[in-house]
């Protein structure tokens, strides 16, 4: 796996921060504090959260006045959605059932 | 991005088998035996004869392109908006044949990350934890 791929499957690997995620796709831009309300954990934790997505490219913040505003980069998944990956593993398992069906062919 | 978008990708597996060409050219080219490690098929050794590729979910619309016995089998592999071509070649080594995979296509939406996203979205979320299982 790619080390971008592999950034981007760790930071959605935990279902608070995937949460984090999802909502900031399906509602938009929000602050901490406006997160923090639906995450069912502290503000701390979401803000920690949050900079795992921001450093798997998945968040981008906006800075304003006091308040900082996050929202959601969709763009960083195209790598999970590019078809190579997909086929790559499965090209990799029709290897080994070649190789298994070749082992118990008749010469 | 859209001068990328129907940019050519290829995927390429390759193995040394301790098999004679001989040998896994029979597996890649009768339906029985392809059957076996791929999908069920009708497929011929015949250029310009298409055939597809069965499995429970879905099928893959494919048509000979080249063919030379034990060394060389191209086809056309078509599937979910994919268009690709599948290159097999062999290569007699000391101790068996190297084998290897070549599939390069387009996907005239795989750049988009909307349409990406959308359509990686759900089953990637379904596979996630898995996924990293085996990983760890």
């Amino acid at each position: 796996m790619s080390n971008v791929q592999d950034a981007l499957f760790r930071a959605l690997s935990d279902p608070t921060r995937r949460g984090i995620f999802e909502r900031l796709c399906r509602e938009g831009e929000k602050t901490v504090g406006a997160l923090t309300a639906h995450a069912g954990v502290s503000q701390p934790v979401v803000s920690k959260h949050l900079a795992v997505l921001k450093t798997a490219g998945l968040v981008r913040d906006r800075h304003e006045g006091r308040q900082t505003h996050y929202s959601a980069e969709i763009r960083a998944l195209a790598p999970l959605a590019d078809w190579t990956t997909e086929m790559a593993g499965f090209w990799e398992s029709r290897f080994d059932a070649l190789e298994d069906l070749l082992k118990r062919m008749d010469q | 991005m859209t001068d990328t978008a129907t940019e050519l990708r290829s995927v390429v597996v390759e193995r040394e088998i301790a098999f004679p060409p001989e040998k896994i050219w029979r597996a890649l080219t009768q339906p029985h035996l392809i059957q076996e490690w791929l999908m069920k098929n009708d497929f011929k050794p015949v250029p310009d004869h298409r055939f597809k590729l069965t499995a429970e979910w879905g099928s893959v619309d494919c048509r000979v392109l080249e063919i030379e016995p034990n060394r060389t089998l191209a086809y056309t592999w078509d599937a979910y908006g994919l268009e690709s071509t599948v290159t097999w070649t062999l290569t007699p080594i000391g101790s068996g044949t190297h084998l290897r995979m070549e599939q390069a296509g387009f996907r005239p939406d795989q750049e988009q990350a909307y349409q990406g996203a959308r359509f990686g979205w759900q089953r990637f979320f379904e596979n996630l934890e898995q996924v990293l299982a085996r990983a760890d």
